[in-house]
């Protein structure tokens, strides 16, 4: 065990952690946070995505001592159910979801994507999302959401 | 032990604001063992109104992600006059709400929308409502409404008195009434209308709490070791090899099931992985190349679902007859999220916090696994990953309650992703399914014949079968018994709760026409044999598998006879709701009416194509009709699903958005079963294991255009709506293969290797 430094959500959080634990296991175990979620634990399914320094990151596979000092937000960093982040809210305007499990590994990669390349093509986004699953096949909406966020950042 | 009285009384301050995520709070402080489900006949059972006028309901059917708590409250609201955000619905603790069974087979909408239960429920407090208003106002009933909260005179809204009033905190102390009036839904205000649902802006901003987020004082996590191979036993563990390793409370065997309880959950997945174990294999697997034939030679239990005994001589008399055979695989749930579930199971009490579509029959059947009364086990249900019918939520929750037995204090488990694959869920079954049938010399079918061949093993736990799922078998309970049986017994009564019989069948029983369709010669038998694996109610279980069969057969029979296969289809069925969502799919889709092929269509590269298929979910329980348009690229045998038109006829609409919800993604989820989900397995173990190995189309597919046609029947019974869409998809995809290419794919999943096969084969 090691004393670890978090940033998460613009707050910094001193842990006694394995270094080898992945970011996940502190997001969700230390630190009680809901929007990360443990899908696959191998990075092939997009749940577990935060972003760090602008970047999407899945959190299941990164050891909490590769992210020390780095700026971590996770999916209630973005927004409150009040005061809906932009993308949350498009999600929320499309009724984008159906058990809503994979919600945070969906806005959290397009969001970071869309941040860097407001300009995407929609080709460009489907690519961006070519590494997320949707298992109840929300697909149509989630998409429609993606778009009707980055027509906003463009606007 | 506080009631659920008490609950209620402790939680009307709560009534004003609508909020699932009220519920686990409250539900935990007064949490104790459950005493038993309260009466369904009981008004009280499920509907609860606060001093503040705010209404409780309580329902056995729970939210899936497939939107029934959404309509479940518009139902509530509908029926007492108060609006959406009045309602608060409770739905599966067995402490708290009426016994439902489970939330499956897209019984929720019938059994809580018709004539029972919640739906009457509401109908019966609101005239109750009206005779205590009455009483209080000294107005006569027929000369008052119930509106807004509030019982007043029809001529004079000033006289009026607020249901918490009237009854605020109180009990009705009625039974159910059969005759208390549904609301016409012609005059519906709240149901019928599109309703957002209540959770959404807590899930997309990472507050909402499922199973996973479940966390209880003093909790311990758990992991579970599998067996590497499927039947390998327990020879040896040796506890000493994780003794030493951070945070490791404690290693737990019971027969042959393992777990390692620890103070952190990455502590315990790391001794789960270092515990050595030694394993005495079982016998090898039949082959995965040859299954489909390795099925026809098991022993069976066989049944006939119709039989007009004059099949055999129809088709000798038949001017053509066309025989094809189609295989489907087994294919997963594959959750998301893998399955997690935290117990608490201290002295002889436990409280099980689950993802289970079945909280009573979790409760009877891990009280076996326990070894307490059932009577002692309460089981709140909290939400998971999306489920589709029986993924591990049941058995992980017998494997939190193990480990938290074995420790005395609460555990929570979360799966890895494979032990979620390969050892938590129940598949749906593969099929192997011949369709004969003959045609006159105009090209109507006068006879047809279906067999198939089906492996299962396991199921839902139900009452007392805990090893129905994997974790009540490696401690030692029994899957349900299997009874082989030959030849089967004569058909006695029409059920075609499979999909078994096709739409186009009379199903004649009794002289009548119990089916959808007008063919009497009718023969459809079933072999169920058993499965190296365990399988369960993957989203249409056996109706998708059967669909798909039928509705191929029935585009090859069209082929045949060079018929258009909207025309066709209508030419032989005879159910007005059926024929129905069939022509208004096929008039939004702009059907292109002609035979298939399409004629013209190049032999290489790229080609476009339509198809239809239509089914009358399980019999009667909802009518639906999909058009898809497709391009096969003909080098690769890549198919690219362009355009879905989907119809659904499913009663009196009870949220239209929500029903668009489930077809859209029924539809995708259906055209990602068929062109790519496929359980694989080698001599000894699962090999399809990760998203790497089990092909789930990302969202970054091309995603086709998705059309939904709603068909509203406000005279009708309400049916299912959520296994629909699916249903139709594997078939509707390959009969656009087919006309656009000529090729007719019989396997599915339609990967390119075995289109490019069935292109091979083509004259």
């Amino acid at each position: 065990m090691s004393a670890i430094t978090l940033k998460v959500n613009g707050r910094t959080h001193n842990l006694d952690l394995d270094p080898a634990t992945p970011l996940l296991y502190a997001l969700s175990d230390d630190l009680a946070l809901r929007g990360p979620k443990f899908g696959c634990g191998l990075a092939q399914c997009g749940s577990c995505t935060v972003i760090i320094n602008g970047t999407a990151v899945r959190s299941c596979v990164r050891p909490v001592s590769s992210v020390v000092g780095a700026e971590i937000v996770t999916l209630e960093g973005l927004g409150t159910i009040d005061k809906p982040h932009p993308i949350q809210k498009a999600f929320i305007d499309e009724q984008a979801a159906q058990c809503g499990f994979c919600v945070n590994g969906i806005i959290m990669t397009a969001k970071a994507f869309l941040d860097k390349n407001p300009k995407a093509t929609e080709a460009e986004i489907q690519q961006a999302m070519s590494g997320v699953l949707c298992r109840c096949f929300t697909h149509v909406r989630m998409l429609a959401a993606i778009k009707r966020y980055a027509k906003g950042i463009k606007a | 032990m506080i009631s659920r009285r008490d609950f209620l009384a402790a939680s009307g301050a709560l009534i004003v604001s609508f909020s699932i995520e009220d519920r686990p709070a409250a539900a935990q402080v007064f949490g104790g063992p459950a005493t038993g489900s309260p009466p369904p006949n009981q008004l009280d059972s499920w509907i609860a109104i606060g001093a503040d006028g705010g209404v409780t309901a309580f329902s056995g059917k729970e939210e899936l992600g497939q939107g029934i708590s959404v309509a479940q409250a518009q139902l509530v609201a509908e029926e007492l006059c108060v609006s959406f955000q009045r309602v608060r619905l409770i739905y599966c603790d067995t402490a708290l709400t009426p016994d439902q069974a489970h939330t499956s087979g897209s019984q929720s909408h019938p059994t809580n929308f018709n004539h029972g239960n919640l739906a009457q429920a509401g109908a019966t407090a609101r005239e109750a409502l009206l005779r205590l208003g009455s009483e209080r106002l000294g107005i006569p009933v027929d000369q008052l409404v119930a509106a807004e909260g509030f019982i007043r005179a029809a001529s004079d809204s000033s006289k009026k008195v607020g249901y918490g009033d009237l009854i605020g905190s109180r009990k009705f102390n009625l039974t159910l009434d059969p005759k208390a009036k549904r609301k016409d839904p012609r005059e519906w205000t709240v149901l019928g209308k599109p309703v957002p649902q209540p959770d959404l802006p807590a899930i997309v901003t990472g507050q909402f709490e499922y199973v996973h987020n479940v966390r209880v004082p003093g909790m311990l996590h758990g992991r579970v070791v599998r067996p590497p191979t499927v039947g390998a036993t327990v020879a040896d563990v040796d506890e000493s090899s994780v003794a030493s390793m951070p945070g490791v409370v404690k290693v737990v065997v019971k027969k042959n099931f393992i777990g390692v309880v620890a103070e952190k959950p990455w502590q315990a997945l790391q001794a789960a992985g270092k515990l050595k174990v030694t394993w005495t294999p079982a016998p090898p697997l039949p082959k995965q190349s040859g299954f489909a034939n390795h099925l026809r030679t098991q022993p069976a239990r066989d049944t006939f679902l119709v039989n007009s005994n004059d099949v055999d001589a129809k088709l000798a008399g038949a001017a053509s007859v066309l025989k094809a055979t189609y295989f489907h695989p087994y294919q997963m749930h594959g959750s998301f999220g893998s399955s997690c579930a935290v117990a608490s199971v201290v002295d002889d009490k436990a409280t099980l916090w689950s993802a289970t579509q079945a909280v009573w029959y979790q409760k009877s059947s891990c009280a076996m696994v326990l070894g307490l009364k059932p009577e002692n086990v309460h089981v709140i249900f909290k939400r998971g990953s999306g489920c589709y019918g029986l993924n591990a939520a049941d058995t992980v929750t017998y494997d939190a309650a193990l480990l938290s037995q074995a420790v005395g204090k609460p555990v929570r488990v979360q799966l890895t992703r494979k032990d979620e694959m390969a050892w938590g869920e129940n598949y749906g079954n593969a099929f192997l399914m011949d369709e004969r049938a003959g045609v006159d010399a105009q090209g109507n079918i006068v006879a047809w014949d279906h067999e198939s061949w089906s492996p299962g093993l396991g199921n839902r736990p139900g009452i007392g079968a805990p090893g129905n799922v994997i974790t009540g078998t490696l401690i030692g309970f029994r899957p349900a018994a299997f009874n082989p049986r030959s030849p089967a017994p004569a058909p006695t009564a029409f059920n075609n709760n499979s999909n078994g019989v096709p739409s186009y069948l009379a199903g004649r029983f009794g002289g009548a026409n119990k089916g959808t369709g007008t063919i009497a010669s009718e023969r459809v038998l079933v072999h169920n044999v058993v499965s190296p694996f365990f399988t369960g109610p993957l989203r249409s279980p056996s109706r998708l598998q059967n669909t798909f069969a039928h509705e191929s057969f029935m585009d090859e029979l069209a082929a045949r006879v060079k018929a258009d296969p909207v025309e066709y289809r209508l030419r032989h069925l005879g159910h007005v709701r059926l024929r129905a969502a069939v022509e208004q799919a096929a008039k939004a889709a702009n059907w292109d009416a002609r035979p298939s092929p399409r004629a013209g269509n190049p032999r290489t590269g790229a080609a476009r194509g339509r198809g239809i298929a239509c089914v009358a979910y399980e019999g009667d329980n909802g009518y639906a009709a999909m058009v898809v348009e497709a391009e096969v690229d003909q080098s690769t045998g890549k198919v690219s699903v362009k355009r879905i038109v989907v119809s659904t006829d499913c009663g009196p609409i009870s949220n239209p958005d929500g029903l668009r919800n489930q077809m859209e993604g029924g539809a995708l989820q259906g055209m990602s079963r068929c062109l790519g989900e496929e359980v694989t397995w080698d001599d000894e173990k699962i090999t399809s294991i990760d998203w790497r190995t089990y092909h789930s189309l990302p969202l970054g597919f091309n995603v086709p255009k998705v059309e939904t046609v709603l068909i509203n029947r406000p005279d009708e019974e309400a049916t299912g709506a959520g296994e629909t869409s699916i249903t139709l998809a594997a078939a509707a995809i390959g009969n656009a293969i087919f006309d656009a290419t000529g090729a007719r794919v019989r396997q599915s999943p339609f990967t390119p290797e075995r289109v490019r096969a069935a292109l091979a084969e083509r004259t």
